[in-house]
């Protein structure tokens, strides 16, 4: 069972206290984006077989939303970070370079 | 390629089975071929084999990274149904439905269809509305549905509890002529087929790049050498994203593991497939005796071919609340593969940015009952660059906004 430590409680919850909420950093596209950036906005997704940044809810704790990093390949989780940021930390970008030499995420790597 | 009958059945049983053959070939890649598939599971060779019956392409090869049928057509719970609700949905569905009837005899392999009735059960007041809607929409599109009563569930599945104190079965949507078919025997009856007609089924060999002059793809790049080609398709389920990225564009898939298990077998007990929506839960028993259950999907991206184990207690917690019976059973294997999701949940059979290849993807968790009907569709796409049956499932249409909405029209389980 996939097992995430919530940044906010700091709890080691099992899967089945938390609820999945799909990629992270979305940059979101509205009124006056083009049709192409909207429609990827809506439904184009990284999916990539490896690094997955991904958004988390504490849903059955303490409710609060983070940010988490998993390999899509291996269910190997890197981390977990606050969802205040619309960037992963430096040092968690480091420990996944330590592990995934060559890893990218559309401008991150 | 030998006819199986019973008569050669007899005919080898009396020199000691020396006399048959293998069901297909294995060649080593050509040069050059008209099409390549790429993808050996149920919906790639029913492509090729289409193509070669109904447009006379024969040139093509099957190429598969592993073996034949070895991703999700091994690994689904056998359903067959055409009970959707849209109007595109239910016509390929359907398609698919009335080929699976005649395709031991029309494949000369023995697929053990078996129309034995699907159920969705209604258990609770918004599904009933639901599935009576469908059941409706099916009478316009020729799909035979109908509406059953409590009483009824209860007559056509003994074992069933009807008086659940949580969800009750208030009735069901009953497809009669739906039913269960041996999954692999229809990868191997394809492929078998298309050997015959002289197409390569080429294993173990796992596309590294997709190669295109002007525009247009002329060939894969592949663990077996470099393949070159007028046309592609890619029917690959879970790892369309990666080959599509390879081919120089993206789809709006996610992939997700969707799991199923067996339990130990019994004794005949339940004669059709019962699905249950609400708590996410199906169930039928195959001709081994084992009770065939499959749940709902994991929540998050995956490509493991593994799931989480809580979902599939919850699967099991709902079904032996509506049938009491198999508390006691054990559960033998349990297994995931991976499928791929789109936004609309409706699959993607169509033309791709890049010229003379194309897609067919995005089928989720309801993959093995299109088989021959998304081989049909597609063969004719590819052969003659429409087809009425996946007009509506184009790559663009997220783009167009329209949705073949199946996520929210009832009936999305699989």
């Amino acid at each position: 069972m996939l097992i995430l430590n919530c940044p906010y409680c700091g709890v080691d919850a099992e899967e089945s206290e938390l609820s999945a909420g799909g990629e992270a950093h979305l940059k979101r596209f509205g009124p006056g984006s083009s049709d192409v950036e909207f429609h990827d906005y809506l439904f184009m997704r990284e999916n990539p077989k490896g690094v997955h940044f991904e958004r988390w809810r504490h849903s059955n704790g303490c409710g609060k939303w983070f940010h988490a990093v998993r390999c899509t390949q291996t269910l190997e989780v890197f981390g977990t970070y606050s969802a205040q940021t619309t960037e992963p930390p430096k040092e968690l970008k480091d420990a996944i370079t330590a592990k995934r030499p060559g890893w990218t995420w559309r401008e991150y790597e | 390629m030998k006819h199986y009958s019973a008569f050669a059945v007899a005919r080898e049983a009396l020199r000691y089975h020396t006399g048959w053959e293998r069901a297909w070939r294995s060649p080593e890649p050509k040069k050059k071929y008209d099409v390549i598939i790429v993808g050996a599971g149920g919906h790639g060779l029913a492509t090729a084999y289409y193509l070669g019956k109904n447009y006379g392409i024969q040139n093509v090869a099957v190429i598969e990274k592993g073996w034949l049928g070895g991703g999700n057509t091994g690994r689904n719970t056998t359903i067959i149904r055409s009970n959707y609700l849209q109007d595109p949905s239910a016509a390929i569905y359907e398609k698919a439905r009335s080929l699976y009837e005649d395709l031991s005899q029309e494949l000369n392999y023995n697929i053990m269809f078996s129309p034995r009735g699907v159920m969705m059960l209604a258990q609770t007041q918004h599904e009933i509305r639901g599935y009576q809607r469908t059941a409706h929409a099916n009478a316009l599109q020729g799909v035979q549905t109908e509406w059953i009563t409590p009483e009824r569930v209860k007559e056509l599945v003994p074992i069933i509890n009807i008086d659940g104190p949580r969800y009750p079965v208030l009735g069901a949507l009953w497809q009669e002529r739906g039913g269960t078919a041996r999954h692999d025997a229809v990868a191997w009856g394809y492929a078998r087929a298309c050997s015959a007609m002289g197409m390569d089924i080429i294993q173990q060999c796992e596309v590294k790049g997709v190669r295109s002059e002007n525009g247009r793809v002329v060939g894969v790049d592949t663990t077996k050498g470099s393949i070159d080609c007028d046309k592609l398709g890619m029917v690959v389920a879970g790892h369309s994203g990666q080959l599509a990225e390879m081919a120089g564009f993206r789809l709006p898939l996610e992939a997700i593991a969707l799991q199923a298990l067996v339990s130990e077998p019994i004794k005949p007990c339940m004669d059709v497939v019962v699905m249950a929506n609400t708590v996410h839960g199906y169930m039928s028993q195959s001709d081994k005796g084992e009770m065939v259950i499959g749940g709902g999907t994991d929540a998050f991206n995956n490509y493991t071919q593994r799931g989480s184990f809580h979902h599939i207690e919850e699967t099991v917690r709902a079904l032996v609340e509506t049938f009491p019976m198999i508390s006691r059973l054990k559960m033998l294997r349990q297994w995931g593969g991976i499928v791929d999701m789109t936004g609309d949940r409706s699959p993607i059979l169509s033309k791709t940015p890049l010229g003379g290849c194309f897609i067919n993807c995005g089928w989720g968790t309801g993959g093995f009952k299109s088989i021959p009907g998304s081989g049909w569709g597609m063969a004719q796409l590819m052969a003659t660059g429409h087809s009425p049956l996946t007009e509506a499932f184009t790559l663009d249409r997220f783009k167009e906004g329209r949705f073949i909405d199946e996520s929210v029209a009832a009936g999305v389980a699989h």
